[in-house]
């Protein structure tokens, strides 16, 4: 009888702490929404009902200003080379990782630290320090107002990290394969080809995800180097589309849900690889 | 047969490494040079360059000709809106430590391990994350409109009596903790994230052990969990101060910098320099003082308190 009753009690004191958890957690879950709906809400009303009545919910939607945006060639051309800047410099980040990772990871050179403690420097200076010094070198290498020269930057910056959570991994595959892989004729970079990178989707999936979102979202370089607006990439273009329409809310809501989008479903897909990335290595100990 | 065999191979050998060796040299080669090259490039000469630019006063035609050596170093250090915008991120960096990371530990406490909807609260925490700084920062303009009838924030204040509509981003004391608030939004599910993957990482053996030993909840988080959570702290507290040098977009697109210079941090004073004004060579000096700062940052970090583990 006692027992049963110590029972129920543990079972009541524990219920109360998982409701609280659950306001608490709802509260915050509400402060993270509102700025995202209201926008959202903003996105579907027309001029007038924006003015007079900006963050309530609109009823009947009324779909003109995400149209006349979907309508616009600017808005599809920032999309394009958003995405081809976003594409080549998840690609070149990739490669140009992995080969170096597995050049320090997987093989004995003199100067292996060194070179490891090198490939790490840009940890120490993020893009936005030293974006104009990189300005300045790109300006000589007549990258300026190319979308080359927003991608090579892009990529030398994401190095360091990918470095790191690559030659982790690569350490962590068995010598022995490489061994048998030797033994059965396979050249380095036949090993690294054939075998290594088809072992590490996961690491290298999770340094695409990671580069990616950087890419896709940077102001700082795309601001500095591109002046054409035909190579505006989408942070830039909605930055200068807010300046210009500043006044027309309803408007830049449109727009700003419209180029929202595409991050937010990037988002649901590499969702897994973007926070195994971003939790390598921060965990130990 | 098999004496030979071993002799053939004892034989071979020798002239095979050096074969190996030599290709090996020239694999290691080719696969390090384009990460290299891309770093001399765009890293290592840029840094030189700037401090070269940095002794002469230049505005980005032509060549350098004006040296004045140290003066603009001097002049950086004695300007008061530049100390005002180190300042600024200091203040930043303190609110973060004091008041970001705090939450975003707690609210991955709350969360725990097991908690029903674990996965779903830490995808909507994270999503801000993941939105760019630009977008960001337009969604909190029209909150923060100083208009109550059109800002979100101003309309619900004016329904508690006594309270009346602030210029959230218009007044001097109000709009860097106004910043801040956007920066707690954008960033705490990063850390959250962090913190949720370093509890993950605690065998629950040992915290069952404490429980059975007696502790009691508060005791179990101030003496198990959170010891234990040592290295994830200290790679957070990394990344946050880090973090919170890079911040730009979001300051420039609502403020820049102003009013008055009340939210100018380094990043939106070092922009307007370079590339409103376009004067290079103070620009280029104080990205390089800049630069030492995130330096000695980073390296008295990773001495002091060892190193951030995810560079272990």
């Amino acid at each position: 009888m006692s027992e049963d009753n110590r029972y129920i009690n543990i079972g009541f004191r524990r219920k109360i702490p998982v409701i609280i958890k659950y306001i608490i957690l709802s509260i915050v879950l509400i402060i993270i929404l509102i700025p995202i709906v209201i926008i959202l809400f903003g996105s579907v009303k027309t001029r007038g009902d924006f003015l007079t009545s900006p963050y309530t919910i609109p009823i009947p939607p009324r779909w003109e200003n995400l149209a006349e945006v979907l309508k616009m060639n600017t808005f599809w051309k920032m999309i394009l080379n958003s995405t081809l800047v976003t594409a080549a410099t998840t690609i070149g980040t990739v490669l140009i990782c992995s080969l170096s990772s597995f050049a320090i990871a997987r093989m004995k050179f003199r100067g292996r630290t060194f070179v490891f403690n090198f490939l790490t420097l840009g940890l120490m200076f993020p893009v936005t320090i030293a974006i104009l010094p990189v300005y300045l070198a790109a300006r000589k290498l007549a990258l300026v107002d190319n979308l080359w020269g927003v991608i090579l930057i892009h990529t030398a910056f994401q190095l360091s990290f990918g470095t790191v959570i690559l030659n982790n991994f690569f350490k962590s595959i068995p010598s022995e394969l490489q061994d048998a892989s030797y033994i059965d004729g396979c050249s380095a970079f036949g090993f690294y080809w054939h075998i290594l990178v088809r072992l590490s989707r996961p690491a290298l999936a999770t340094v695409a995800a990671i580069a990616a979102v950087f890419s896709w979202n940077d102001l700082m370089v795309p601001l500095v180097l591109l002046n054409s607006e035909e190579l505006w990439t989408l942070p830039l273009g909605t930055m200068q589309f807010q300046g210009q329409y500043g006044t027309d809310w309803a408007m830049v809501s449109a727009f700003v849900i419209l180029s929202a989008i595409p991050a937010v479903i990037l988002y649901l897909f590499i969702q897994r690889q973007l926070i195994s990335g971003l939790t390598a290595g921060s965990i130990k100990g | 047969m098999k004496a030979k065999r071993d002799d053939d191979i004892s034989r071979t050998e020798p002239r095979e490494s050096r074969y190996i060796k030599l290709k090996d040299r020239l694999t290691i080669t080719w696969f390090l040079l384009p990460a290299i090259a891309l770093f001399l490039i765009f890293l290592v000469y840029p840094i030189i360059q700037s401090i070269y630019y940095s002794l002469f006063d230049w505005k980005g035609f032509g060549p350098a000709v004006d040296f004045i050596g140290l003066g603009h170093y001097i002049r950086i250090l004695t300007d008061k809106i530049f100390l005002k915008a180190i300042g600024n991120n200091l203040i930043i960096v303190v609110l973060s430590l004091a008041i970001q990371l705090p939450i975003a530990l707690m609210l991955a406490l709350v969360v725990g391990r097991k908690l029903r909807g674990r996965g779903f609260f830490r995808t909507v925490f994270f999503m801000p994350y993941i939105l760019s700084e630009v977008i960001t920062a337009i969604m909190w303009m029209f909150l923060y409109n100083a208009d109550p009838d059109r800002g979100f924030i101003n309309a619900i204040i004016t329904l508690i009596p006594g309270l009346e509509a602030r210029a959230w981003l218009g007044e001097l004391n109000l709009v860097l903790p106004a910043i801040f608030v956007v920066l707690t939004w954008k960033y705490f599910g990063f850390h959250m994230l962090i913190y949720m993957a370093g509890l993950q990482n605690i065998p629950t053996e040992v915290e069952e052990a404490a429980l059975i030993d007696g502790a009691n909840k508060r005791q179990l988080i101030t003496h198990v969990t959170l010891p234990l959570l040592g290295g994830t702290i200290r790679t957070s507290v990394y990344l946050s101060v880090l973090g919170s040098l890079q911040v730009f977009a979001l300051v420039w697109i609502m403020t820049k910098g102003g009013p008055v210079n009340a939210s100018e941090l380094m990043s939106t004073y070092m922009y307007r320099f370079s590339f409103i004004r376009f004067e290079l060579g103070y620009g280029s000096a104080v990205a390089i003082v800049m630069l030492i700062i995130a330096l000695i940052f980073s390296l008295t970090y990773r001495r002091i308190l060892a190193r951030p583990d995810y560079l272990a």
